[in-house]
């Protein structure tokens, strides 16, 4: 797999990276804070360190710092990075321009915004190489059309005349590592290259840089805020936490002997169960869902005869990647939406289409949380006017009784009493979800909808909240709908699954029946793409794909 | 007692985060208002007073010399605080409670009502305001109510716009949904949802808006059809004594000095106000 | 797409006109009575009402003043009972050439400037542009002009302090004594075209694709010329169009205080006079200019835009 040309002096095994000391700062209210406490690692020619991370682990700044380079409002403050002997720190501007983009390229989380509007993607392609003195236009061009093609693009000869609008976001994420391969270089960042991505799409970039890093020989850093992901791309993995190394192996060894308690939950995530719920799914049944179609404006149809059913006390989990319509299922069944086919019953009698003519008790009954807790909460209402609100207008409470209730959902949700006097900006993210779920259970439902409730959230926070809305269900008899795009949360606490694509129900059932082979074809796509801890996962997914002619 | 300590010690706290600018800028809205307010005890002599000759020097008499009547330049420029700043207030005030009304209705109510006044602000707005002004003032005569009536209205339609899309991007927050999905009233999700979140750049609109207002009644009278003569008023005060700066007097450049000094103190306590609500996204 | 647009503008300026025929209907009572004020007898009245056309009902009034407008019949001066075209065209090519002279000189300078504080954000140019342009939006048009006038003409002597045209004069006199209104009017644009390009640029060099290109070795010259110029064209040309329309407003007041025989100086006069057939065949050009100015904008913005240029 070795490089033809200019590299021919490279060889496996040489440092070519050797970050010492480096603390990185950041600036905020209070002047400049230490964001990244003094790291060290060297990185060798052919071998791929993974990042991993959650929010506000400093990964990606000190992935970006492996360039000499820091965001605004950032800096790096100490320590030396020394890149094939060169010390970045030291070196000029004019030196680090020589740097970047030829011997040391950077792979952005999102393609669509990182690639320029104003120009196709072969003129982006061709700019690295013309710039450094790599090689003329022509060649690059060539050398392009080579390595859309080993990305597995669509028409690699005539995709570069495109402009990035043009180009779907997965494929516009493989053009810019075939960008990123333009100079040959000898260390490649890649920055959550495949969070944005739906599962089906991630698994043929995660293919595709896997390909890039083996043909250049170069050493590779990948920054993700998930195990599972690095564990397919890492030869090692350094754990980050708050700007801190918590523990740093080989990748086999430390995904299998973890020796600390934060890369062991890390680990331990998507690993919640919820029992099955027993429930009589003939007589008992929350929402009836029958035939409906939906559309926005006289447009196309979002939702094409969908039939859903919800027996209380369980949950029903909605699968579909961006675009499928789950979205707009919950939009139809809140009444944002009247649909333009088919009909909604709750407890056995028919909804009216439009929330505005549904009576007080039914909107009580049938409550919804959202994916972003910081806009579903008002940030000029104190907790106990957000959660006081819905305990007056529905169930008409006093001050006194309203006060009482306030302190008991605190408490079912696992919050102290205190919180009630705050604004939702003095509390964590997965804090402000958990006060939702409040505001949600103050009404007293039988329905709730759960939309995306947890992709906003870091893994550990998100395996929290899904752990206390599987109890509440226990003890207090809910059902839920919930609308995910992510497997693993479906695990988590479906009993039902339903799963849509482009507006249509693929197929549903019973959970272990849908998780148990032989499954419609889009599931069982959608069920392979998911990654798993195994390091050996994606091999065997390449392996059984390329064996049945289904690569994309 | 609590209800004055409270707010004295607000001010104090934000006075102490101010930056110099936004100090000079606290200092000389204030002082300005002050002189506005208490014109009748500061002012050495009558409004319309005549006390000189024409355009007589700076003395001890006279701080700021004469006017082109003789009066007393520094008592005109009292007077004419009082009069030019509580007229730009009064129509900056009419201009917010009209654009405030129409804008926060157009985005709560959308369709129908959102088009037609959205359609009318466009085609008001695509006429200067200056240009627009003076024709109405042309056909409806220069009187202090029509004048603020007339620029109260155009002015408005700026402000429509602001709130329109305040309260826009407001009422698509999940918050908004979840107060409509509870079945709560229209006027329950203006004033309680959508109204608290509103207010902040609001303010510093009104700001904006009040500079905009001065300067353009400021030209109007400078034009000649805003405050008619003898009421002492900056704008006119320019006009009225334009001819000096021929002579090398620089007599008319005061009154134009105290336009400048006001808007910009203005400027400067908003341009703060909104370097606050937009966090440090200027800073690095 | 450029065609609807042009129809939106069509549409526009067919309200305006509209509303500027219907002005002379929001004052309470009789517009000739009011206009003649102590002259008002039964007979002066009656005759100018027939020579308003108040005399027809609304709709034909309208009709026949927006036919002969498009003709170029504007119809008859009220103060010295000449037709208002060759009048008002002549103070409008005046005003025109102040405004373009004006622009020549503001647009280049405070787009390059407006960059540069732009790029050096935070550095002392910036805070300099920053601070003066913050000074200069709060000062008056005419508090320039008169600072202009007492440093230029009265100080230093250099120029005359008033720009009167006679007809007998040379372009090249003209151009001369046009200078300090020109200047006076590219001041008073200058800060606030500034303040946008510099608020644009910023907003751009703040995308991703910029972070990337940095990251790609792309030097400063070629960020700003390749990177971000072609994607900051559509705001650049807003700013620019939207300034260009300001320079019709600001030029009003830097009419009057130079004495200078454009269209501004005529509707100011016009409305004290109450000259209505004169008011409103100025305040229609400047709204059509205006309006014109706003779609060109629109139009060119739109073609600026690679998404709309190369559809998927």
């Amino acid at each position: 797999m070795k490089s033809d040309g200019t590299n021919s002096n490279a060889r496996t095994g040489e440092t070519i990276l050797d970050m010492r000391n480096v603390c990185i700062e950041g600036y905020g209210e209070d002047g400049w804070k230490t964001i990244v406490e003094p790291i060290s690692f060297q990185l060798k020619r052919g071998e791929v360190l993974g990042l991993i991370g959650e929010s506000g682990a400093g990964k990606s700044t000190l992935g970006l710092s492996a360039m000499g380079f820091s965001r605004g409002g950032c800096r790096i403050s100490e320590g030396e990075i020394f890149f094939d002997g060169m010390d970045l720190r030291k070196a000029s501007e004019t030196q680090l321009r020589d740097l970047r983009g030829a011997r040391i390229a950077y792979v952005a989380q999102s393609a669509a915004a990182s690639f320029n509007p104003a120009y196709r993607l072969l003129d982006q392609f061709v700019e690295a190489p013309v710039l450094h003195g790599v090689s003329n236009a022509r060649d690059a061009s060539q050398s392009a059309v080579r390595l859309y093609g080993e990305m597995n693009l669509p028409e690699p000869e005539t995709i570069g005349f495109r402009y990035p609008h043009q180009v779907s976001g997965g494929q516009l994420q493989r053009a810019m590592i075939a960008m990123a391969m333009s100079c040959k270089p000898d260390l490649i960042i890649f920055d959550e290259p495949t969070t944005a991505l739906d599962v089906t799409t991630q698994i043929q970039v995660l293919i595709a840089i896997r390909k890039a890093i083996e043909a250049a020989n170069a050493a590779a850093i990948y920054v993700t805020h998930d195990l599972a992901v690095v564990a397919q791309m890492a030869d090692r993995i350094m754990v980050l936490r708050h700007g801190r190394l918590v523990e740093e192996g080989e990748a086999r060894s430390l995904l299998a002997a973890p020796k600390q308690e934060y890369t062991r939950q890390l680990l331990n995530v998507r690993t919640e169960r919820k029992e099955p719920a027993q429930v009589d799914r003939e007589k008992d049944m929350v929402l009836r869902v029958r035939g409906i179609s939906a559309r926005y404006g006289k447009g196309v149809r979002v939702l094409e005869n969908v039939s859903v059913d919800v027996a209380r006390g369980e949950t029903v989990a909605v699968v579909g990647e961006s675009g499928s319509g789950k979205s707009t299922l919950a939009r139809v069944i809140t009444g944002l939406l009247p649909p333009y086919e088919g009909e909604v019953a709750f407890q056995g009698e028919e909804l009216a289409g439009s929330f505005a003519e549904r009576s007080k008790q039914d909107l009580r009954q049938l409550q919804m949380i959202y994916q972003m807790p910081d806009v579903a909460l008002n940030p000029r209402q104190r907790i106990s006017e957000i959660l006081g609100r819905p305990l007056r207008f529905y169930l008409g409470m006093n001050q006194a009784s309203c006060r009482e209730r306030i302190d008991e959902l605190l408490r079912e949700v696992e919050l102290p009493e205190s919180y009630a006097e705050r604004f939702p900006y003095e509390l964590s993210g997965g804090e402000k979800q958990r006060i939702c779920i409040a505001r949600a259970l103050a009404a007293e439902p039988r329905l709730i909808i759960c939309d995306e409730v947890t992709s906003a959230l870091d893994q550990l926070v998100s395996e929290d909240i899904l752990k206390l809305l599987n109890r509440l269900q226990k003890t207090l008899g809910l059902s839920y709908l919930f609308i995910t795009h992510d497997l693993a949360t479906v695990k988590a606490v479906a009993d039902r699954i339903v799963v849509m694509l482009q507006g249509c129900v693929v197929e549903q059932g019973e959970k272990d029946e849908m998780l148990r082979p032989p499954h419609h074809e889009y599931t069982e796509l959608l069920l392979s793409s998911v990654p798993e801890m195994d390091p050996d996962w994606l091999d065997r997914v390449t392996a059984d794909r390329a064996a049945s002619g289904r690569l994309g | 007692m609590n209800a004055l300590v409270a707010p004295v010690s607000a001010f104090g706290s934000l006075w102490r985060s101010a930056p110099v600018s936004a100090k000079v800028g606290i200092v000389i809205v204030f002082l300005w208002i002050f002189i506005g307010l208490f014109a009748g005890v500061i002012a050495p002599y009558g409004e319309t007073e005549v006390v000189g000759s024409v355009w007589q020097e700076w003395s001890a008499e006279t701080m700021l010399g004469t006017d082109q009547l003789g009066r007393d330049l520094l008592t005109r420029i009292i007077y004419g605080a009082r009069n030019t700043i509580f007229i730009a207030l009064l129509t900056t005030v009419l201009s917010f409670f009209i654009g405030i009304t129409s804008g926060f209705m157009a985005a709560a109510l959308g369709g129908w009502t959102d088009q037609l006044l959205s359609r009318i602000v466009d085609i008001l707005l695509s006429i200067p305001i200056l240009i627009f002004s003076l024709m109405l003032l042309s056909v409806l005569g220069t009187s202090v109510p029509v004048l603020i009536i007339v620029l109260a209205m155009l002015d408005s339609t700026r402000v429509f716009r602001l709130a329109r899309s305040v309260s826009m991007d407001i009422v698509v927050m999940d918050y908004v949904e979840v107060a409509r999905l509870r079945g709560e009233k229209l006027w329950w999700i203006m004033r309680r949802e959508i109204l608290p979140n509103a207010v902040a750049p609001l303010i510093a609109e009104f700001g904006l808006r009040f500079c905009f207002v001065f300067l353009l009644i400021s030209a109007l009278s400078f034009l000649g059809l805003g405050l008619q003569p003898p009421t002492a008023d900056w704008g006119s005060m320019v006009r009225e004594n334009a001819g000096a700066i021929s002579f090398g007097i620089l007599t008319p450049l005061i009154p134009a000095l105290a336009i400048a000094s006001l808007t910009i103190g203005v400027n400067l306590v908003v341009d703060w106000m909104l370097h606050k609500t937009s966090g440090l996204r200027d800073e690095v | 797409m450029v065609g609807q647009r042009l129809l939106f503008g069509a549409i526009t300026l067919l309200a305006v006109s509209i509303i500027i025929a219907s002005s002379v209907e929001l004052l309470p009572g009789d517009v000739a009575t009011a206009i003649l004020g102590q002259a008002a007898t039964p007979e002066t009245v009656a005759a100018l009402r027939k020579q308003l056309g108040l005399d027809l009902p609304f709709y034909q009034r309208y009709g026949e003043w927006l036919w002969n407008f498009l003709q170029g019949d504007m119809g008859i001066s009220l103060t010295n009972e000449r037709p208002v075209a060759p009048q008002v065209g002549e103070r409008f090519a005046n005003t025109l050439l102040l405004a373009a002279l004006a622009a020549a000189v503001a647009v280049p300078l405070s787009l390059a400037l407006g960059i540069l504080a732009a790029i050096y954000r935070g550095g002392w140019f910036d805070k300099l542009i920053s601070s003066s342009t913050l000074i200069a939006i709060s000062t008056p048009e005419f508090l320039v002009g008169y600072i202009v006038i007492a440093i230029f003409a009265v100080e230093l002597g250099w120029f005359p302090p008033l720009a009167t045209l006679r007809h007998d004069i040379s372009f090249l006199e003209r151009i001369y004594v046009m200078l300090l209104p020109c200047i006076t009017l590219a001041l008073v644009v200058m800060a606030h075209m500034m303040r946008l390009t510099r608020a644009a640029i910023i907003n751009l060099l703040a995308s991703p694709y910029i972070e990337m290109a940095r990251l790609k070795g792309v030097g400063t010259a070629r960020l700003i010329v390749y990177h971000a110029l072609p994607n900051a064209l559509s705001p650049i040309i807003t700013v620019i169009v939207l300034n260009l329309a300001y320079l019709i407003v600001g030029v009003v007041v830097v009419e009057v205080v130079f004495v200078y025989p454009g269209l501004g100086q005529l509707l100011v006069d016009s409305v004290s006079a109450r000259n209505l057939p004169v008011v409103q065949a100025s305040c229609l050009i400047f709204a059509g200019t205006y309006v014109s100015l706003n779609l060109l904008a629109d139009i060119f913005s739109a073609l600026a835009n690679p998404r709309l240029r190369h559809p998927r």
